[in-house]
C-alpha cells in the first residue's frame, strides 16, 4: 500500500439514491501516467474530487500519496498538484506574480520560489513575457504555464482535469512532452481527457461507465481485448452500454 | 501566515489593476459627498414668488420689499391678475403667490385688521409648508414693527435653540448615511464580487485543492477590502471636516472602532452573498438591491423612520446600517460617549458574528 501513489478499494459516493461513484477499485503506481476516461456524467469528476480531498466518499477506502482520504485531507492537499479544464491562472497578474502567488499558497520558501521560477521561465522560453499580464498570452502558453505552476511545489501526484481542452494539436503535443518529463522526474500523473489520441500516450487507462470502472489496462492490451484498431473504438464499445444520460 | 500574505498581496494587485473597481472605490465616495453636500439640499431657497399688489400703498410695498430682501424668495415679475397667477403656477414658474387686496393699507389703519392671501403650490407639501411658514414670519415681523410699543398683558416668548447643529448646517445629517452607503458598496458589493469572480474563473477550485484553508481564503478576500474601506472612511471624514465644515464632536477612537465593527458586518454580508451566488452579476444585484436600497430608505438618513408605517419600522430593525447610522449620529454629531450607544453597538456586534458564522459554515458545506 505504502509505495502506491493512489489506491482505491470499493470507493463509493452516493448522492441520495444516486451512486455517482459505484465501488471503484484501482491502484496507480508512482511515476505512472494514468488516464482516467469516461463519458460526461460517468462519475470521473466526483471520483477525482474525492482523491483531491475536496469531498468525502460514502464508503470504501482510498489513499493518495499514502494518506487516507477520510482523515488526512490536509496532508493529501500538500502532496498533490491540480490543474483544471478551466484556465486556472489570474489574467490580471503577470506571469511572475502568478508563479509567486501559487508558490506562496503552497508554502514554498521565498528563495526557492525565486530559483524555481527563474528555471521555469527559462524552460518555457517566457523570459520576455515574465513581466507581462497573463491575460495577453496565447491559450497554449497559458496551459503550459498552468501545468508548470501545478507542479511548481514538486507534488508527488498531479491531477489534470481535461488539461488540453481547446488547445491546438501542436501545443497538445508539446503539452504531453511536458507531462512525460514530469513523469520521468517521478511525479505521478492522473489525467482525464476526451481526446482518444491522448489516451494512447498514457501508461494505463481506466474507462468509467455509469460510476464503475469497466476496463483498466494498457492501451495496447485494451485494443487487443476489444479487437479494436484505435482507442476510439474501445471507448465507443464500452461507453455504448451506458444507461445514464450524459449530464 | 506567509501564505496569507501572498494571498492578500494578490488581492491588492486585482484591485489596483481594475480601473472600474478603483473608480467605485475612490470616485464614488467623493462624488457622493460632493453631491449630498452641495447639490442635494433639503433646505428651501430661492422660491419663485409672484406678487399681485392691488393696493399699491406704502404698507404693501414695505412687505414686498421685506420678501425681496429674504434669501428664501426670488420675486418674479408682478402678476397682472388672478388668472395670470394660475397660469404661472401651472408652468411651474412660481411656487407661491401673495395677494394684497385693494384697500390693504387703509383697512389696516381704519379697521385694525387687513387681509392678505397666500397661495402655495402644495404638489410638494413639504415645500408648501415651509414657504407659508416663511411668509407668515415675514408678515408677523412687519406687524411687530408697526406696533413697537404694544405690550400685551400676557406674552409668551419661545426661545428657540437648534441643538447639535446651531448653524443649521444641512451637511451634518447625511454624512453618517453616506459613510454607511460607501461601506455597503465597498465591503459588501465589492467583496462578494471578488469571491464570486474566483468561482467564475475556476481559480477557486485550485485554491480549494491547495493546502490553503477555506477559512483563510475568506479572510484573505476580506482583509484588503477592510483596509480599503478604512481608507475611504478617512477620505470622507477629511472631506466633511475641511470641505463641508462639519465639526466632529465625539471621540475619534470611538468613531473608528464603531466604523470597523460596521465594516466587519458589511464584509460578513458580502461573504455570505458570495456563498449563495455563482455569478458576479447576481452578486452585484443582490448587494445593490438587497442591501443598498434598504440602507438608503430604512436607516432614517433620508426619510424619517418615525413617519413610516409600522411594518417598515419593524423591517428597519434588521438593517445593520440603521444602528450604525444611529451610533455615528450620536458620537460624531452629538459628541456622545460609548455609554449612550452601547445598545446599538451590541446589536451590530451580534449581527456581524451571526453573519460571519453563516458565511463560514456555508463556505465549508459547499466543499463537501
Amino acid at each position: 500500500m505504502e509505495n502506491k501513489a493512489i489506491t482505491c478499494k470499493d470507493l463509493t459516493k452516493r448522492f441520495g439514491d444516486f451512486k455517482a461513484v459505484d465501488g471503484i477499485s484501482f491502484d496507480v503506481e508512482p511515476g505512472e501516467i494514468f488516464g482516467f476516461l469516461g463519458a460526461n456524467g460517468a462519475g470521473k469528476t466526483t471520483a477525482m474530487r474525492i482523491l483531491c480531498g475536496l469531498s468525502y466518499p460514502t464508503s470504501g477506502q482510498a489513499t493518495v500519496a499514502g494518506f487516507d482520504v477520510y482523515r488526512q485531507q490536509e496532508k493529501i492537499k500538500k502532496n498533490i498538484g491540480y490543474m483544471s479544464q478551466k484556465f486556472s491562472l489570474y489574467d490580471n497578474l503577470t506571469v511572475w506574480e502568478n508563479i509567486r502567488f501559487y508558490g506562496g499558497v503552497y508554502g514554498v520558501s521565498r528563495p526557492e520560489i525565486k530559483k524555481r521560477s527563474n528555471e521555469l521561465i527559462a524552460t518555457l522560453g517566457l523570459e520576455k513575457e515574465a513581466g507581462k499580464l497573463v491575460g495577453g498570452l496565447p491559450l497554449g502558453w497559458k496551459q503550459k504555464l498552468a501545468f508548470s505552476v501545478a507542479i511548481f511545489h514538486r507534488p508527488k501526484i498531479v491531477f489534470l482535469d481535461e488539461p488540453t481542452g481547446g488547445v491546438d494539436p501542436v501545443t497538445r503535443r508539446q503539452f504531453w512532452d511536458m507531462i512525460y518529463e514530469a513523469a520521468a522526474s517521478g511525479i505521478t500523473v492522473f489525467v482525464t481527457t476526451h481526446y482518444m489520441d491522448e489516451a494512447e500516450y498514457c501508461n494505463r487507462i481506466s474507462v468509467m461507465v455509469d460510476g464503475r470502472v469497466e476496463a483498466l489496462d494498457t492501451p495496447a492490451n485494451l485494443k487487443n481485448r476489444y479487437h479494436a484498431n484505435t482507442m476510439d473504438d474501445v471507448f465507443y464499445q464500452l461507453a455504448r452500454g451506458a444507461k445514464r444520460k450524459s449530464d | 501566515m506567509k501564505q496569507l500574505l501572498a494571498f492578500i498581496r494578490k488581492e491588492f494587485y486585482h484591485v489596483f489593476r481594475d480601473r472600474r473597481t478603483l473608480l467605485i472605490l475612490f470616485g464614488m465616495p467623493i462624488v457622493q459627498i460632493l453631491l449630498f453636500g452641495f447639490a442635494l439640499s433639503s433646505e428651501v431657497k430661492n422660491i419663485g414668488i409672484a406678487v399681485l399688489d392691488n393696493a399699491r400703498d406704502v404698507q404693501s410695498e414695505q412687505i414686498i420689499s421685506k420678501i425681496r430682501s429674504s434669501s428664501y424668495f426670488q420675486v418674479k415679475t408682478p402678476a397682472l391678475n388672478y388668472k395670470d397667477i394660475g397660469e404661472r403656477f401651472k408652468r411651474g414658474e412660481i411656487k407661491c403667490a401673495i395677494l394684497f387686496p385693494v384697500n390693504f393699507g387703509s383697512d389696516l389703519y381704519k379697521t385694525g385688521g387687513a387681509q392678505i392671501q397666500v397661495i402655495a403650490d402644495a404638489s410638494d407639501p413639504n415645500t408648501a409648508t415651509t414657504v407659508t411658514n416663511y411668509l407668515n414670519s415675514i408678515v408677523n415681523n412687519y406687524q411687530q414693527e408697526l406696533n413697537p410699543n404694544a405690550t400685551p398683558s400676557y406674552r409668551i416668548i419661545p426661545e428657540m435653540r437648534q441643538l447639535y447643529n446651531e448653524e443649521q448646517n444641512g451637511s451634518l445629517n447625511f454624512i453618517p448615511g453616506v459613510i454607511a452607503l460607501v461601506f455597503m458598496i465597498v465591503s459588501t458589493a465589492l467583496t462578494s464580487v471578488a469571491v464570486v469572480r474566483e468561482k467564475e474563473l475556476g481559480t477557486m477550485e485550485i485554491l480549494l485543492v491547495s493546502p490553503f484553508k477555506p477559512i483563510m481564503v475568506l479572510i484573505a478576500k476580506a482583509v484588503p477590502y477592510l483596509v480599503l474601506s478604512v481608507i475611504d472612511f478617512i477620505v470622507i471624514l477629511l472631506l466633511s471636516v475641511f470641505l463641508l465644515n462639519v465639526e466632529i464632536r465625539g471621540s475619534l477612537i470611538l468613531i473608528f472602532a464603531e466604523s470597523i465593527l460596521f465594516i466587519v458586518t458589511c464584509l460578513s454580508l458580502g461573504l455570505m452573498i458570495s456563498n449563495i451566488t455563482a455569478s458576479q452579476q447576481t452578486a452585484m444585484m443582490i448587494s445593490m438591491m438587497g442591501m443598498m436600497l434598504p440602507t438608503i430608505l430604512l436607516t432614517g438618513f433620508m426619510f424619517p423612520l418615525e413617519n413610516m408605517p409600522k411594518v417598515f419600522q419593524w423591517v428597519s430593525y434588521i438593517i445593520p446600517s440603521k444602528y450604525y447610522y444611529a451610533i455615528m449620529k450620536g458620537v460624531m454629531l452629538k459628541g456622545l460617549g460609548f455609554g449612550y450607544v452601547w445598545k446599538e453597538t451590541l446589536v451590530l456586534a451580534g449581527m456581524s458574528s451571526g453573519l460571519l458564522l453563516i458565511a463560514l459554515r456555508n463556505f465549508k458545506i459547499r466543499l463537501q
